[in-house]
């Protein structure tokens, strides 16, 4: 087991940057996600670490060893792969025995790890199946048990959820949670789906055109969102334009909202403020206020969306469409044409400088 | 039940489909290769006005002359040999086709594959009887090149009829192992190379066993001909290419015994067929 540290990995295809001086600290034993829309570079950053591909320019250290001209073979990682890749010609079995056998382990040793390897991902059964016979969930576990049974230094997922159904994919996210922290394994994922980056992982990297926008655990990236494009990636959010106030902005229309979190700007620069649409408490009348809830704004209900235990509302205000979700805890709704006040509070606002 | 039903009406609403196809084998192939199995028996051909009578001697010649056997076994053989140099020779070019080259590159190193097919056969073997007799392009090349008198004169020898067959087949190599590797998705052999195993491993143990249906395809595809190969072993092999092909050819457009000819053509369709049919329990593990 190792962490993976890497430091200033630049990596272009023709013109195309695909990775910019991109740093990561990957902590040993860590559950770590880089999260970026296609064409990001989060694969390509992967693939490095793997050694599938090596960088331009900059370091990729396993457990303290240098190792970006070392190729994959030679770099005992574990990857799972978006598609699995299991040996069509082999059974189960022998899938999950390759890198053990390769690496001219005595039959016996193979068979036990093997076996091992199968129950723990719940498939003790189907050694001597085929990879066409098994089910989609059921290959992704014998990737993992691949991946896994040769004791990797670190292990390497390449959106192994995306192709499975939303059921099926929430049982694995669970499944594979539990495999990492038993066996303690430095884990990175990447993937495009933000809940599964936040509801897997230690620590998140967001990757945007090859570089690293932000980086740091799911709470603080979603609180603290560093960029507009940060605030918006991970989860949703209303974003404010205007100048600074040094503790807040001011909107075109003189409109002041506070912030009391995020970046630190002298005042008049432009900036942004950040709202989650769950933070925000929407109201028919402006009696009902709330001492914390300072920031304050008037508009009109354009369209709601029921979604059972929740709701969410398109409040029109000044040209801008504000979103706001609403937990359904009782039988009052706010109908289409309402007028509204809506009210937060300045914790709940991050300053962004813009970008 | 209900399959049962389904399946014997799909196969009827496939019939316009396979009627063409089928009629045309039958008036094409079945019908002169039902003749020749009637010639086969013959004591002489009906066409030429002698008489004839119905035998079993034309069959009993290839057992009685040891000649035919050792020919036979000759040509099979030589399509071993020509089938082995097709795989050394095509299955890597067929590699790096559907695995190294990409666009542009691929498209024109595959027309430099196909091309031996677009060119005649006849003029094919002719150019390499230039290039292959002692002052021939091969032997001048050489000489201009090396410090020392060499003497390349492979003309009418067994290397000569291999170099011959090797040319006109491995082209079918190249293409039925294109196909079947070009399948084989890049990821396995990344994953296989993530599982620690080198290059060499993954492809044993990986690309190998999955090409396989395709190397067999393509040695059935050249062994079958180049066992009853006489173009190549006549003209590039002169007296030293003499092989159970070439003596067929010979009883039918040389000694006119067109009886034994159909024989043994026969007993060659049966060898083969008993070669396929030994090799096929392997064959289909393979595929």
């Amino acid at each position: 087991m190792a962490g993976v540290q890497v430091s200033n990995v630049s990596r272009s295809f023709g013109a195309h940057k695909a990775l910019d001086d991109v740093s990561i600290d990957f902590a040993d034993g860590g559950f770590y996600a880089l999260l970026g829309p296609s064409g990001s570079g989060k694969t390509t950053l992967l693939r490095q670490i793997a050694g599938f591909d090596f960088p331009d320019s900059g370091r990729i250290a396993i457990g303290g060893e240098s190792v970006e001209r070392v190729p994959v073979e030679k770099r005992r990682i574990g990857m799972v792969f978006q598609n699995y890749a299991l040996f069509p010609n082999m059974s189960v079995a022998d899938n999950v025995a390759f890198g053990l056998s390769v690496r001219g382990e005595a039959k016996a040793v193979i068979a036990a790890e093997v076996q091992a390897a199968l129950d723990l991902v719940q498939l003790g059964k189907l050694g001597g199946r085929r990879p066409h016979q098994l089910s989609g969930g059921q290959r992704q576990r014998v990737a993992l048990a691949r991946a896994i049974v040769t004791k990797p230094r670190v292990l390497l997922l390449d959106e192994p959820l995306g192709a499975l159904d939303k059921a099926l994919r929430v049982d694995m996210q669970i499944e594979l949670k539990r495999i990492q922290r038993e066996i303690g394994i430095t884990t990175i994922f990447v993937t495009h789906d933000q809940e599964e980056a936040l509801t897997m992982s230690d620590r998140i990297g967001i990757l945007r055109d090859g570089r690293l926008v932000q980086e740091g655990p799911p709470e603080e990236i979603y609180d603290r969102p560093k960029s507009e494009f940060a605030a918006t990636f991970l989860g949703d959010a209303n974003i404010f334009r205007g100048d600074s106030t040094g503790n807040g902005i001011r909107l075109a229309d003189g409109t002041a909202i506070a912030a009391g979190a995020g970046a630190t700007l002298a005042a008049g620069a432009k900036a942004s403020c950040a709202v989650r649409p769950e933070r925000i408490r929407i109201a028919t009348d402006a009696g009902v206020s709330n001492a914390t809830d300072t920031n304050v704004l008037k508009g009109q209900v354009s369209k709601r969306i029921f979604a059972g235990n929740n709701s969410t509302y398109f409040v029109d205000r000044a040209g801008q469409t504000l979103k706001v979700i609403v937990q359904n805890t009782g039988i009052e709704r706010l109908s289409e044409g309402q007028d509204v006040v809506l009210r937060w509070s300045p914790e709940s606002t991050v300053l962004i400088a813009a970008s | 039940m209900a399959a049962a039903t389904a399946s014997r009406s799909g196969l009827r609403s496939a019939l316009p489909l396979l009627a063409p196809a089928y009629l045309w084998l039958t008036v094409a192939i079945f019908l002169p290769l039902s003749a020749m199995v009637f010639f086969s028996f013959m004591t002489e051909l009906p066409l030429s006005g002698k008489p004839w009578a119905f035998t079993l001697g034309n069959y009993a010649a290839f057992f009685s002359q040891s000649l035919y056997l050792t020919l036979l076994l000759a040509s099979l053989r030589l399509g071993l040999e020509v089938t082995l140099w097709c795989i050394v020779i095509g299955y890597p070019a067929a590699y790096v086709l559907a695995k190294v080259l990409k666009g542009r590159s691929r498209e024109a190193i595959f027309l430099l594959v196909i091309l031996p097919f677009w060119s005649n056969g006849l003029v094919r073997i002719f150019s390499w009887a230039m290039v292959l007799r002692e002052g021939g392009i091969l032997d001048t090349a050489l000489n201009a090149v090396l410090p020392f008198k060499i003497n390349i004169d492979l003309m009418y020898s067994y290397p000569a009829v291999i170099i011959g067959l090797v040319h006109s087949y491995v082209p079918y190599m190249v293409l039925t192992c294109y196909l079947t590797l070009q399948a084989i998705d890049d990821s396995l052999i990344e994953a296989g190379r993530s599982l620690g195993a080198s290059r060499l491993q993954v492809l044993k143990r990986v690309i190998i066993p999955l090409s396989m249906p395709g190397l067999v395809a393509g040695a059935a595809l050249i062994f079958v001909p180049v066992v009853g190969s006489f173009m190549e072993p006549r003209i590039l092999g002169g007296r030293t290419g003499t092989f159970y092909g070439t003596v067929i050819e010979d009883q039918f457009v040389a000694v006119f015994n067109w009886p034994l000819g159909a024989a043994l053509s026969f007993i060659l369709l049966a060898v083969v067929l008993v070669i396929l049919a030994a090799a096929s329990p392997v064959l289909k593990r393979a595929a």
